[in-house]
């Protein structure tokens, strides 16, 4: 699925921010993750498109940021945090159990990070890049669930704040 | 001992809305950069900036205004990029500054491109940081509103673009070429320096690329004074710096205080210690990038000269790891380790493979499967990433990545040589076969 009209507009303001078009490619990547949920390949050809570039070289700088997904994932992405200050502190075993609550289920995705910058929260996870710090598993699958539910809203799988439109 | 609140003084004080431009202007802001516009960019360089001392606040410690003034004469345009992509592990003090004072980081930034005559900065801002994005997006868009930012800013003529830029997870854009690969379009690989940013940066321009607390730290000294600034701290350390202090401690935040500062009073004093009665086995000064500090090490002033050359560490990026008598310092050095050789970029062999076989061998020493010769086994070939194995540290690669996973390696060897000895040499389970040299299984 390529961009809509709208996102195409707004692609091409975003090109035009740089002195050289092929800048815009993380910006045109989270773009593309807002709109379809992950990049897909035929996102990454007509970003190819939109900046010139062949679909190898859109793929080869895609694949090398962690945030993008190439593959359909939840609506949900959580990431929990093991580096050191999480990991004395159960990040490990919060992965470990959140990775178990949540393994056949398709609205959620939960993975491994490296630190995220929150060590006073630790242990520390993201709900689509929203904090919530220092949780235990109960306090964790609380929260997961009402965002599942939508008690609270979730940003997109890219972090973007849903009312606020698609990234800028 | 107090903190010296600087550069977190409003987050501090106003926690309800430090981020806002109404409060931001209620306590004082844009002073400084009205002041500044009335100031000479030489002026604001040489009197102000490299008078106060200020050294980057990102890891490397460089002067400011120094590496400012590296900028070749009449070549424009220049660019100014604002390294937001804190990943140091345990680093969370940008995190903090974006989120809850983007007003005083943009200050910043238009003080500082008027100093080096820039007239296009970026902001690159790590990719996990939506909030932060959001804050300093919204912040931008005030300031354009409020004519702090565009064209003419404040009647003076100095026109200044502000470029906000999101990243997508990925610690060596945190790197100083790196960033500029990333911003290219690129992957974040780091360059081989020379040519130095200054000279071509961003676009092959001369670029100066400069760190979030540093440039927070501008509006302060325009205010107050280079010469004050300078008043503050210890020797070549002047002024504050914000540790981020985690782990097995109380209280885990960011204090600003004084450089100088003894570790201890930050880590027992402000951060209350290690918690439930229990005892320090050892800290991390500076990042994860830096060599490990011992409890005889507590009462050791922050200072980042005496740090590096007396204790063969470094203050790096301010983040203070501290870790209590139960933990194993094998299992922390394979958590970094696994950490490098995920964000080693692949560009230099050395860091590529070297990172991948220190993690492998620290993750079955620290899982039960070590070998007695473990630890040679990685100074031995460590020394090809590392030659010497001594501090301040030497290299045989492009960045900082493939070197600072050998700090985890030589503090092991440095502090924990006999308990890693006893350990594998009384380990009697499954022990994974070495086949002798020339020959047979492996």
């Amino acid at each position: 699925m390529a961009f809509t009209t709208q996102n195409l507009t707004r692609a091409r303001e975003i090109v035009a921010r740089y002195p050289v078009a092929k800048s815009a490619i993380l910006p045109l990547l989270h773009l593309a993750q807002d709109q379809d949920g992950w990049v897909s390949p035929d996102a990454m050809e007509e970003i190819g498109r939109i900046l010139d570039l062949t679909p190898a070289q859109v793929l080869g700088v895609c694949s090398f940021y962690s945030m993008f997904k190439r593959e359909p994932v939840g609506q949900l992405v959580v990431s929990v945090c093991t580096n050191v200050s999480c990991l004395v502190n159960g990040g490990p075993e919060l992965l470990r159990a959140l990775e178990d609550r949540h393994l056949d289920d398709d609205d959620v995705s939960v993975e491994e990070v490296e630190c995220i910058a929150a060590c006073d929260l630790a242990p520390v996870m993201q709900v689509n890049y929203d904090y919530h710090g220092p949780v235990d598993v109960e306090a964790a699958t609380t929260i997961i669930d009402e965002y599942k539910s939508r008690v609270r809203t979730p940003r997109t799988i890219s972090g973007t704040r849903v009312d606020a439109g698609a990234a800028r | 001992m107090p903190e010296t609140r600087i550069v977190t003084k409003r987050l501090r004080d106003h926690p309800e809305d430090s981020w806002t431009i109404d409060r931001y202007l209620a306590t004082g802001g844009y002073g400084a950069l009205r002041k500044a516009l009335g100031m000479s960019p030489e002026a604001i360089q040489d009197e102000q900036v490299k008078a106060s001392g200020l050294r980057g606040r990102g890891g490397a410690g460089f002067g400011t205004g120094q590496k400012w003034s590296f900028l070749p004469k009449d070549v424009y345009p220049r660019y100014l990029a604002v390294n937001a992509d804190e990943g140091e592990p345990s680093t969370f003090k940008d995190h903090m500054l974006v989120e809850r004072d983007p007003h005083q980081l943009i200050e910043g930034v238009v003080i500082s491109a008027f100093a080096v005559e820039c007239h296009q900065a970026f902001v690159y801002v790590r990719g996990e940081f939506a909030l932060g994005y959001e804050r300093l997006r919204r912040a931008i868009d005030e300031a354009y509103e409020r004519g702090f930012l565009g064209r003419d800013i404040l009647g003076s003529g100095f026109d200044l673009d502000v470029i906000l830029h999101r990243g997508a997870g990925c610690y060596i854009a945190g790197d100083e070429t790196g960033l500029l690969s990333s911003l290219e379009g690129e992957r974040a690989m780091p360059r081989i320096k020379p040519p130095f940013p200054a000279v071509q940066g961003l676009f092959a321009k001369p670029t100066v690329v400069n760190n979030v607390e540093t440039l927070s730290t501008v509006p302060a000294i325009i205010e107050r004074g280079g010469d004050w600034y300078a008043g503050l701290g210890v020797g070549r350390s002047t002024g504050t710096r914000i540790f981020s202090v985690s782990g097995h401690v109380e209280r885990p935040a960011n204090y600003e205080v004084e450089l100088g500062t003894t570790f201890r009073e930050l880590i027992e004093g402000l951060a209350g210690g290690v918690p439930g009665g229990r005892s320090m086995k050892f800290f991390i000064p500076g990042g994860a990038s830096s060599p490990w500090l011992m409890p005889e090490h507590l009462d050791e002033p922050t200072d980042m000269d005496h740090v590096q050359n007396d204790l063969k560490s470094m203050l790096g990026s301010g983040a203070i790891m501290v870790f209590d008598e139960t933990t194993d310092p094998l299992l922390v050095a394979w958590r970094l380790a696994k950490f490098f050789a995920h964000e080693s970029c692949g560009k230099c062999t050395p860091c590529r493979e070297g990172s991948g076989w220190i993690e492998k061998i620290l993750y079955r020493m620290s899982h039960g499967l070590g070998r007695p010769d473990d630890l040679d086994l990685m100074l031995d070939f460590g020394d090809n990433i590392v030659p010497g194995l001594n501090a301040p540290f030497a290299q045989t690669t492009i960045c900082a990545l493939g070197p600072s996973i050998m700090s985890h390696v030589v503090s092991l060897d440095r502090y924990f040589r006999d308990e890693i000895a006893e350990r594998m040499g009384a380990d009697t389970r499954t022990r994974i076969p070495v086949a002798a040299p020339g020959g047979g299984s492996r």
